[in-house]
Protein backbone atom coordinates (compact mmCIF):
# COMPACT_ATOMS: atom_id res chain seq x y z
CA UNK A 1 0.00 0.00 0.00
CA UNK A 2 1.08 3.33 -0.95
CA UNK A 3 1.13 5.90 2.13
CA UNK A 4 1.33 10.00 1.30
CA UNK A 5 2.38 12.19 4.08
CA UNK A 6 1.62 15.46 2.40
CA UNK A 7 -0.50 16.34 -0.99
CA UNK A 8 0.74 19.38 -3.15
CA UNK A 9 -1.38 20.96 -6.12
CA UNK A 10 1.45 22.63 -7.57
CA UNK A 11 1.38 25.82 -8.95
CA UNK A 12 4.59 25.69 -11.54
CA UNK A 13 6.76 23.52 -12.74
CA UNK A 14 9.72 24.95 -10.75
CA UNK A 15 7.79 24.33 -8.02
CA UNK A 16 7.00 20.63 -9.28
CA UNK A 17 10.79 20.26 -10.13
CA UNK A 18 12.32 21.42 -6.97
CA UNK A 19 9.61 19.23 -5.36
CA UNK A 20 10.46 16.49 -6.97
CA UNK A 21 14.45 16.70 -6.46
CA UNK A 22 13.64 15.42 -3.08
CA UNK A 23 13.98 11.06 -3.40
CA UNK A 24 10.89 11.00 -0.62
CA UNK A 25 9.11 12.80 -2.88
CA UNK A 26 6.79 11.66 -6.48
CA UNK A 27 4.89 12.97 -9.24
CA UNK A 28 1.87 11.29 -9.10
CA UNK A 29 -0.15 10.22 -12.56
CA UNK A 30 -3.17 8.75 -12.95
CA UNK A 31 -1.61 7.01 -9.85
CA UNK A 32 -2.35 3.19 -11.17
CA UNK A 33 0.47 2.23 -10.95
CA UNK A 34 2.57 4.00 -7.92
CA UNK A 35 -0.86 2.66 -6.24
CA UNK A 36 -0.06 -1.01 -6.82
CA UNK A 37 3.65 -0.33 -5.01
CA UNK A 38 4.89 0.01 -1.31
CA UNK A 39 5.94 3.77 -1.83
CA UNK A 40 5.97 5.62 1.31
CA UNK A 41 5.97 9.33 -0.65
CA UNK A 42 6.89 11.81 2.02
CA UNK A 43 5.17 14.72 -0.70
CA UNK A 44 3.11 13.59 -3.90
CA UNK A 45 3.30 16.28 -6.30
CA UNK A 46 -0.12 16.59 -8.62
CA UNK A 47 0.63 18.19 -11.58
CA UNK A 48 -3.65 18.58 -12.05
CA UNK A 49 -3.22 22.34 -12.03
CA UNK A 50 -1.14 22.93 -14.98
CA UNK A 51 -3.20 22.82 -18.07
CA UNK A 52 -1.09 19.81 -19.30
CA UNK A 53 -4.50 17.36 -19.65
CA UNK A 54 -4.72 18.62 -23.04
CA UNK A 55 -4.15 17.66 -26.67
CA UNK A 56 -3.24 20.76 -28.90
CA UNK A 57 -2.89 20.27 -32.70
CA UNK A 58 -1.42 22.28 -35.29
CA UNK A 59 -0.27 22.40 -38.81
CA UNK A 60 3.51 20.68 -37.80
CA UNK A 61 2.55 18.95 -34.58
CA UNK A 62 0.53 17.16 -32.00
CA UNK A 63 1.41 18.59 -28.57
CA UNK A 64 0.14 16.24 -25.60
CA UNK A 65 0.14 17.34 -22.27
CA UNK A 66 1.48 14.80 -19.35
CA UNK A 67 -2.00 14.46 -17.70
CA UNK A 68 -3.70 13.53 -20.80
CA UNK A 69 -5.50 10.55 -20.36
CA UNK A 70 -5.24 7.53 -22.78
CA UNK A 71 -9.24 7.75 -23.40
CA UNK A 72 -8.12 11.43 -24.69
CA UNK A 73 -6.05 9.60 -26.76
CA UNK A 74 -8.12 7.43 -27.69
CA UNK A 75 -10.93 9.57 -28.63
CA UNK A 76 -9.12 12.35 -30.12
CA UNK A 77 -10.68 13.26 -33.60
CA UNK A 78 -7.28 14.57 -35.04
CA UNK A 79 -4.92 11.97 -33.67
CA UNK A 80 -6.71 9.00 -35.20
CA UNK A 81 -7.09 10.46 -38.86
CA UNK A 82 -3.69 11.43 -38.88
CA UNK A 83 -2.86 7.77 -37.92
CA UNK A 84 -5.96 5.84 -39.17
CA UNK A 85 -7.15 4.66 -35.90
CA UNK A 86 -3.90 3.24 -34.93
CA UNK A 87 -3.69 5.36 -31.68
CA UNK A 88 -7.28 4.22 -30.54
CA UNK A 89 -5.83 0.47 -31.63
CA UNK A 90 -3.12 0.88 -29.58
CA UNK A 91 -5.07 1.79 -26.40
CA UNK A 92 -8.03 0.41 -26.85
CA UNK A 93 -7.62 -2.97 -24.53
CA UNK A 94 -5.92 -1.54 -21.80
CA UNK A 95 -7.81 -2.94 -19.09
CA UNK A 96 -11.24 -0.68 -19.39
CA UNK A 97 -12.88 3.08 -20.13
CA UNK A 98 -12.74 3.98 -16.37
CA UNK A 99 -8.98 2.68 -16.19
CA UNK A 100 -8.08 4.81 -19.65
CA UNK A 101 -10.00 7.65 -17.96
CA UNK A 102 -7.13 8.05 -15.21
CA UNK A 103 -3.66 6.45 -16.83
CA UNK A 104 -1.94 9.45 -17.62
CA UNK A 105 0.69 9.32 -21.09
CA UNK A 106 2.89 11.35 -18.79
CA UNK A 107 2.82 7.96 -16.30
CA UNK A 108 2.80 5.37 -19.42
CA UNK A 109 5.94 7.02 -21.03
CA UNK A 110 7.74 8.19 -18.46
CA UNK A 111 7.82 4.63 -17.30
CA UNK A 112 9.02 3.15 -20.05
CA UNK A 113 7.62 -0.31 -18.98
CA UNK A 114 8.25 -3.31 -21.06
CA UNK A 115 4.70 -4.30 -21.53
CA UNK A 116 3.79 -0.72 -22.92
CA UNK A 117 1.05 -0.32 -25.90
CA UNK A 118 1.78 3.97 -25.59
CA UNK A 119 5.35 3.06 -25.72
CA UNK A 120 5.06 0.94 -28.95
CA UNK A 121 2.90 2.87 -30.17
CA UNK A 122 4.64 6.53 -30.58
CA UNK A 123 8.06 4.82 -30.95
CA UNK A 124 7.16 3.98 -34.35
CA UNK A 125 6.22 7.78 -34.90
CA UNK A 126 8.59 10.75 -35.44
CA UNK A 127 8.09 11.46 -31.03
CA UNK A 128 10.02 13.65 -28.65
CA UNK A 129 9.47 14.08 -25.14
CA UNK A 130 9.66 17.70 -23.48
CA UNK A 131 11.25 17.29 -19.98
CA UNK A 132 11.62 20.20 -17.85
CA UNK A 133 15.24 20.45 -17.54
CA UNK A 134 16.26 17.78 -20.06
CA UNK A 135 14.65 19.74 -22.97
CA UNK A 136 13.50 17.82 -26.05
CA UNK A 137 14.71 14.32 -26.60
CA UNK A 138 13.72 12.07 -29.19
CA UNK A 139 11.60 8.87 -27.74
CA UNK A 140 13.64 6.51 -28.84
CA UNK A 141 16.39 7.95 -26.84
CA UNK A 142 14.54 8.46 -24.23
CA UNK A 143 13.51 4.89 -24.03
CA UNK A 144 17.26 4.26 -23.42
CA UNK A 145 17.94 6.38 -20.34
CA UNK A 146 18.18 5.54 -16.90
CA UNK A 147 15.41 7.25 -14.83
CA UNK A 148 16.26 10.88 -12.95
CA UNK A 149 14.25 13.16 -10.96
CA UNK A 150 13.13 15.40 -14.19
CA UNK A 151 9.46 15.78 -15.33
CA UNK A 152 7.91 14.87 -18.48
CA UNK A 153 5.75 17.79 -19.80
CA UNK A 154 4.99 16.71 -22.90
CA UNK A 155 4.68 14.46 -25.54
CA UNK A 156 5.48 15.80 -28.85
CA UNK A 157 4.62 13.70 -32.20
CA UNK A 158 5.42 15.61 -35.65
CA UNK A 159 2.78 15.20 -38.24
CA UNK A 160 5.58 13.89 -40.41
CA UNK A 161 3.93 12.44 -43.37
CA UNK A 162 3.46 8.63 -43.20
CA UNK A 163 1.12 5.78 -42.48
CA UNK A 164 0.27 3.66 -39.39
CA UNK A 165 -0.23 0.46 -37.67
CA UNK A 166 -0.93 -1.14 -34.77
CA UNK A 167 -1.31 -4.79 -33.81
CA UNK A 168 -0.86 -6.18 -30.55
CA UNK A 169 -1.75 -10.10 -29.28
CA UNK A 170 -3.19 -10.38 -25.61
CA UNK A 171 -4.00 -13.88 -23.95
CA UNK A 172 -7.51 -11.98 -23.53
CA UNK A 173 -9.01 -8.62 -23.76
CA UNK A 174 -8.07 -6.13 -20.77
CA UNK A 175 -4.30 -8.34 -20.11
CA UNK A 176 -1.31 -7.29 -20.69
CA UNK A 177 0.05 -7.81 -24.42
CA UNK A 178 2.29 -10.68 -24.96
CA UNK A 179 3.65 -9.03 -28.00
CA UNK A 180 2.68 -4.95 -29.23
CA UNK A 181 3.74 -4.41 -32.73
CA UNK A 182 3.51 -0.47 -34.52
CA UNK A 183 4.19 -0.11 -37.89
CA UNK A 184 4.94 2.81 -39.32
CA UNK A 185 6.36 4.55 -43.01
CA UNK A 186 7.49 7.44 -42.28
CA UNK A 187 9.05 9.70 -44.92
CA UNK A 188 8.93 6.72 -47.74
CA UNK A 189 11.02 4.42 -44.52
CA UNK A 190 9.47 1.70 -43.10
CA UNK A 191 10.03 0.99 -39.12
CA UNK A 192 8.78 -1.31 -36.78
CA UNK A 193 8.24 -0.84 -32.80
CA UNK A 194 8.34 -3.86 -31.01
CA UNK A 195 7.25 -3.93 -27.51
CA UNK A 196 6.45 -6.91 -24.38
CA UNK A 197 9.00 -8.97 -25.83
CA UNK A 198 8.14 -8.72 -23.14
CA UNK A 199 11.59 -5.91 -22.53
CA UNK A 200 10.72 -2.27 -23.66
CA UNK A 201 10.24 -1.59 -27.09
CA UNK A 202 12.77 -1.29 -29.86
CA UNK A 203 12.69 -0.03 -33.45
CA UNK A 204 13.45 -2.36 -36.02
CA UNK A 205 14.14 -0.17 -39.66
CA UNK A 206 14.23 -1.84 -43.37
CA UNK A 207 18.14 -1.82 -43.34
CA UNK A 208 18.21 -4.20 -46.07
CA UNK A 209 15.82 -2.12 -48.00
CA UNK A 210 13.17 -5.21 -48.32
CA UNK A 211 10.28 -2.55 -48.54
CA UNK A 212 12.01 -0.55 -51.25
CA UNK A 213 10.24 -1.51 -54.02
CA UNK A 214 6.71 -0.82 -52.32
CA UNK A 215 5.08 -3.84 -50.38
CA UNK A 216 3.44 -6.84 -52.03
CA UNK A 217 3.15 -10.71 -50.61
CA UNK A 218 6.47 -11.45 -50.84
CA UNK A 219 8.63 -8.33 -49.81
CA UNK A 220 5.46 -8.30 -46.73
CA UNK A 221 6.85 -12.06 -45.64
CA UNK A 222 10.88 -11.39 -46.39
CA UNK A 223 10.26 -8.21 -44.08
CA UNK A 224 7.86 -10.53 -41.68
CA UNK A 225 10.90 -12.63 -41.70
CA UNK A 226 13.57 -9.92 -40.84
CA UNK A 227 11.93 -8.33 -38.13
CA UNK A 228 11.20 -11.57 -35.95
CA UNK A 229 14.95 -12.51 -36.94
CA UNK A 230 16.34 -9.25 -35.74
CA UNK A 231 14.15 -8.27 -32.68
CA UNK A 232 15.09 -10.26 -29.68
CA UNK A 233 12.26 -11.47 -27.65
CA UNK A 234 12.11 -13.18 -24.10
CA UNK A 235 10.29 -15.82 -22.05
CA UNK A 236 8.23 -14.71 -18.86
CA UNK A 237 4.63 -16.29 -17.41
CA UNK A 238 2.72 -14.78 -20.14
CA UNK A 239 4.64 -16.43 -23.28
CA UNK A 240 7.78 -17.99 -24.28
CA UNK A 241 10.54 -16.35 -26.41
CA UNK A 242 9.97 -18.46 -28.96
CA UNK A 243 6.17 -18.19 -29.08
CA UNK A 244 6.98 -14.18 -28.85
CA UNK A 245 8.98 -14.44 -32.10
CA UNK A 246 6.62 -16.02 -34.03
CA UNK A 247 3.98 -13.44 -33.12
CA UNK A 248 6.19 -10.84 -34.10
CA UNK A 249 6.66 -12.70 -37.87
CA UNK A 250 2.90 -13.04 -37.82
CA UNK A 251 1.86 -9.73 -36.94
CA UNK A 252 4.59 -7.80 -38.85
CA UNK A 253 3.17 -9.34 -41.87
CA UNK A 254 -0.93 -8.31 -41.11
CA UNK A 255 0.65 -4.69 -40.50
CA UNK A 256 2.27 -4.80 -43.98
CA UNK A 257 -1.16 -6.08 -45.89
CA UNK A 258 -2.60 -3.94 -44.13
CA UNK A 259 -0.69 -0.99 -44.60
CA UNK A 260 0.02 -1.92 -48.49
CA UNK A 261 -3.84 -2.31 -48.80
CA UNK A 262 -3.83 -6.02 -49.83
CA UNK A 263 -5.97 -7.20 -46.76
CA UNK B 1 -4.66 16.64 7.40
CA UNK B 2 -5.51 18.40 4.02
CA UNK B 3 -9.13 20.33 3.30
CA UNK B 4 -11.11 18.81 0.29
CA UNK B 5 -14.91 19.74 -1.16
CA UNK B 6 -16.79 17.18 -2.99
CA UNK B 7 -20.08 17.37 -4.12
CA UNK B 8 -20.75 13.77 -3.38
CA UNK B 9 -24.39 12.72 -5.17
CA UNK B 10 -25.59 17.02 -5.34
CA UNK B 11 -24.68 17.61 -1.35
CA UNK B 12 -21.37 19.66 -0.93
CA UNK B 13 -19.17 18.10 1.20
CA UNK B 14 -15.80 20.08 3.39
CA UNK B 15 -13.63 18.13 5.15
CA UNK B 16 -10.38 17.18 6.85
CA UNK B 17 -8.69 14.15 5.28
CA UNK B 18 -5.86 12.40 5.29
CA UNK B 19 -3.74 12.73 2.09
CA UNK B 20 -3.69 9.40 1.23
CA UNK B 21 -7.87 8.72 1.67
CA UNK B 22 -9.14 6.96 -1.48
CA UNK B 23 -11.89 8.42 -3.17
CA UNK B 24 -13.47 5.08 -2.36
CA UNK B 25 -13.30 5.34 1.55
CA UNK B 26 -14.23 9.07 1.04
CA UNK B 27 -17.83 7.60 -0.53
CA UNK B 28 -18.14 4.93 2.21
CA UNK B 29 -17.30 7.03 4.90
CA UNK B 30 -20.72 8.77 3.35
CA UNK B 31 -22.89 6.23 3.06
CA UNK B 32 -22.39 5.58 -0.42
CA UNK B 33 -21.82 1.40 0.00
CA UNK B 34 -22.60 0.38 -3.58
CA UNK B 35 -19.33 1.64 -4.17
CA UNK B 36 -17.09 -2.02 -3.11
CA UNK B 37 -14.00 -2.86 -3.24
CA UNK B 38 -12.63 -6.03 -5.74
CA UNK B 39 -9.68 -6.38 -7.27
CA UNK B 40 -7.92 -3.17 -5.56
CA UNK B 41 -5.29 -3.21 -8.35
CA UNK B 42 -7.52 -1.34 -10.94
CA UNK B 43 -8.89 -4.40 -12.89
CA UNK B 44 -12.56 -4.98 -12.02
CA UNK B 45 -14.54 -2.01 -12.28
CA UNK B 46 -16.23 -2.80 -9.10
CA UNK B 47 -15.17 0.71 -7.78
CA UNK B 48 -16.51 2.54 -10.33
CA UNK B 49 -18.04 6.30 -9.98
CA UNK B 50 -18.48 9.24 -11.85
CA UNK B 51 -16.33 12.24 -11.78
CA UNK B 52 -17.75 15.33 -12.97
CA UNK B 53 -19.44 12.45 -15.24
CA UNK B 54 -16.48 10.27 -16.34
CA UNK B 55 -16.35 6.65 -14.98
CA UNK B 56 -13.20 6.38 -13.11
CA UNK B 57 -12.00 3.70 -10.69
CA UNK B 58 -12.93 5.09 -6.65
CA UNK B 59 -10.12 2.51 -5.88
CA UNK B 60 -6.94 3.79 -7.41
CA UNK B 61 -8.13 8.06 -7.24
CA UNK B 62 -6.85 10.22 -4.12
CA UNK B 63 -9.44 11.70 -2.48
CA UNK B 64 -7.52 14.75 -2.67
CA UNK B 65 -7.45 14.55 -6.23
CA UNK B 66 -10.94 14.89 -5.98
CA UNK B 67 -11.07 18.17 -4.56
CA UNK B 68 -13.37 20.66 -6.68
CA UNK B 69 -15.45 18.16 -8.25
CA UNK B 70 -18.56 16.25 -8.87
CA UNK B 71 -18.67 12.73 -7.37
CA UNK B 72 -21.90 10.45 -8.23
CA UNK B 73 -22.46 7.14 -6.64
CA UNK B 74 -25.65 4.44 -7.63
CA UNK B 75 -26.71 5.63 -4.51
CA UNK B 76 -27.95 9.45 -6.07
CA UNK B 77 -27.99 7.78 -9.72
CA UNK B 78 -30.91 5.66 -8.81
CA UNK B 79 -33.93 6.96 -11.50
CA UNK B 80 -31.51 7.31 -14.38
CA UNK B 81 -30.45 3.38 -13.41
CA UNK B 82 -33.87 2.12 -12.99
CA UNK B 83 -34.77 2.50 -16.76
CA UNK B 84 -32.44 -0.61 -17.26
CA UNK B 85 -31.63 -2.70 -14.37
CA UNK B 86 -35.06 -4.35 -14.75
CA UNK B 87 -33.82 -5.95 -17.92
CA UNK B 88 -30.58 -7.19 -16.48
CA UNK B 89 -32.41 -9.03 -13.95
CA UNK B 90 -35.10 -10.02 -16.18
CA UNK B 91 -32.29 -12.37 -17.91
CA UNK B 92 -31.15 -13.99 -14.52
CA UNK B 93 -27.99 -12.19 -16.07
CA UNK B 94 -26.65 -11.99 -11.93
CA UNK B 95 -25.70 -14.94 -9.90
CA UNK B 96 -23.91 -13.28 -7.09
CA UNK B 97 -24.37 -9.86 -8.16
CA UNK B 98 -21.64 -8.23 -6.27
CA UNK B 99 -20.44 -6.87 -9.39
CA UNK B 100 -23.87 -5.31 -10.35
CA UNK B 101 -23.09 -1.76 -8.68
CA UNK B 102 -19.71 -1.09 -10.86
CA UNK B 103 -21.50 -2.66 -14.00
CA UNK B 104 -24.30 -0.55 -13.65
CA UNK B 105 -22.18 3.02 -12.92
CA UNK B 106 -20.62 2.21 -16.45
CA UNK B 107 -23.61 0.96 -18.19
CA UNK B 108 -24.79 4.81 -17.18
CA UNK B 109 -21.44 6.03 -18.63
CA UNK B 110 -22.00 3.95 -21.69
CA UNK B 111 -25.29 5.33 -22.33
CA UNK B 112 -24.89 8.86 -21.69
CA UNK B 113 -21.86 8.67 -24.59
CA UNK B 114 -23.30 6.33 -26.72
CA UNK B 115 -27.32 6.33 -26.27
CA UNK B 116 -27.65 3.61 -29.16
CA UNK B 117 -24.33 1.64 -28.62
CA UNK B 118 -24.10 -1.44 -31.25
CA UNK B 119 -23.44 -5.21 -28.96
CA UNK B 120 -19.24 -4.86 -29.73
CA UNK B 121 -19.56 -1.20 -28.42
CA UNK B 122 -20.98 -2.42 -25.36
CA UNK B 123 -18.72 -5.14 -24.81
CA UNK B 124 -15.90 -2.96 -25.93
CA UNK B 125 -17.25 -0.18 -22.85
CA UNK B 126 -18.04 -2.46 -20.28
CA UNK B 127 -14.71 -4.26 -21.05
CA UNK B 128 -13.41 -3.15 -17.52
CA UNK B 129 -16.00 -4.80 -15.40
CA UNK B 130 -15.31 -8.46 -14.55
CA UNK B 131 -17.59 -10.88 -13.11
CA UNK B 132 -16.83 -13.84 -11.36
CA UNK B 133 -19.94 -15.53 -11.94
CA UNK B 134 -21.77 -15.01 -15.60
CA UNK B 135 -20.26 -15.42 -18.93
CA UNK B 136 -21.05 -11.60 -19.85
CA UNK B 137 -23.86 -12.42 -22.12
CA UNK B 138 -26.88 -11.79 -19.71
CA UNK B 139 -25.78 -8.66 -18.86
CA UNK B 140 -25.54 -8.07 -23.09
CA UNK B 141 -29.03 -9.53 -23.23
CA UNK B 142 -30.40 -7.34 -20.64
CA UNK B 143 -28.67 -4.18 -22.02
CA UNK B 144 -29.95 -5.16 -25.69
CA UNK B 145 -33.54 -5.84 -24.58
CA UNK B 146 -33.51 -2.10 -23.18
CA UNK B 147 -32.29 -0.66 -25.96
CA UNK B 148 -34.52 -2.50 -28.23
CA UNK B 149 -37.75 -1.61 -25.87
CA UNK B 150 -36.64 1.91 -26.29
CA UNK B 151 -36.86 1.93 -29.67
CA UNK B 152 -40.29 0.51 -30.12
C1 LIG C 1 -3.48 -3.25 -13.71
C2 LIG C 1 -2.74 -2.51 -14.79
C3 LIG C 1 -2.79 -2.97 -16.10
C4 LIG C 1 -2.10 -2.27 -17.12
N1 LIG C 1 -2.16 -2.76 -18.40
C5 LIG C 1 -1.50 -2.08 -19.38
C6 LIG C 1 -1.52 -2.53 -20.74
O1 LIG C 1 -2.11 -3.56 -21.07
N2 LIG C 1 -0.86 -1.81 -21.66
C7 LIG C 1 -0.18 -0.66 -21.35
O2 LIG C 1 0.39 -0.01 -22.24
N3 LIG C 1 -0.15 -0.21 -20.08
C8 LIG C 1 -0.78 -0.90 -19.09
N4 LIG C 1 -0.71 -0.44 -17.81
C9 LIG C 1 0.06 0.79 -17.53
C10 LIG C 1 -0.85 1.98 -17.56
O3 LIG C 1 -1.40 2.15 -18.87
C11 LIG C 1 -0.09 3.27 -17.22
O4 LIG C 1 0.98 3.40 -18.10
C12 LIG C 1 0.44 3.25 -15.81
O5 LIG C 1 -0.62 3.08 -14.90
C13 LIG C 1 1.19 4.55 -15.47
O6 LIG C 1 0.38 5.65 -15.70
P1 LIG C 1 -0.22 6.49 -14.48
O7 LIG C 1 -0.81 7.73 -15.05
O8 LIG C 1 -1.12 5.64 -13.66
O9 LIG C 1 1.10 6.88 -13.67
P2 LIG C 1 1.47 6.84 -12.13
O10 LIG C 1 1.19 5.50 -11.52
O11 LIG C 1 0.86 8.01 -11.46
O12 LIG C 1 3.03 7.10 -12.22
C14 LIG C 1 3.92 6.11 -12.72
C15 LIG C 1 5.36 6.61 -12.56
O13 LIG C 1 5.60 7.71 -13.43
C16 LIG C 1 6.01 8.87 -12.69
N5 LIG C 1 5.39 10.00 -13.36
C17 LIG C 1 4.08 10.17 -13.65
N6 LIG C 1 3.91 11.29 -14.38
C18 LIG C 1 5.14 11.84 -14.55
C19 LIG C 1 5.62 13.00 -15.21
N7 LIG C 1 4.81 13.83 -15.87
N8 LIG C 1 6.95 13.27 -15.17
C20 LIG C 1 7.80 12.44 -14.50
N9 LIG C 1 7.40 11.34 -13.85
C21 LIG C 1 6.09 11.02 -13.89
C22 LIG C 1 5.52 8.62 -11.27
O14 LIG C 1 6.31 9.32 -10.32
C23 LIG C 1 5.67 7.13 -11.15
O15 LIG C 1 6.99 6.79 -10.87
C24 LIG C 1 -1.36 -1.12 -16.78
C25 LIG C 1 -1.31 -0.66 -15.46
C26 LIG C 1 -2.00 -1.33 -14.47
C27 LIG C 1 -1.95 -0.79 -13.07
S1 LIG D 1 -11.66 -2.45 -6.80
FE1 LIG D 1 -11.28 -0.77 -8.10
S2 LIG D 1 -10.97 -1.73 -10.00
FE2 LIG D 1 -11.28 -3.43 -8.71
S1 LIG E 1 -22.69 -12.01 -10.62
FE1 LIG E 1 -21.15 -12.64 -9.26
S2 LIG E 1 -19.45 -11.42 -9.82
FE2 LIG E 1 -20.92 -10.93 -11.31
Amino acid sequence: MVTIQKYVKVLSLDEAYELNQNKNNCIIGGMLWLKMGNKNISTAIDLCNLGLDTIEESDDEFSIGAMVTLRQLENHAGLNSFTNDAIRSSVKDIVGVQFRNMATVGGSIWSRFGFSDVLTMFMAMDSYVQLYKGGLIPLKDFAKMDYDKDILVRLIVKKTPGKYIYKASRAQRTDFPVIACALSMINGKYQLAVGARPNKAVLTIDADNILAGGINEESAKAFARFAADNTPAFSNSRASGEYRTHLIEVLTYRCLMEMGGLE
Amino acid sequence: MIEIKIKLNGKMITEQIDPDLLLIDFVRNHNCYSVKRGCETSNCGLCTVLMDDTPVLSCSMLAARADGHEVKTLEGLQEEASSFVGFIADQGADQCGFCNPGFVMNTIALLRENPDPTDDEIRAFLAGNLCRCSGYEGQLRGIRAYLDSRKQ
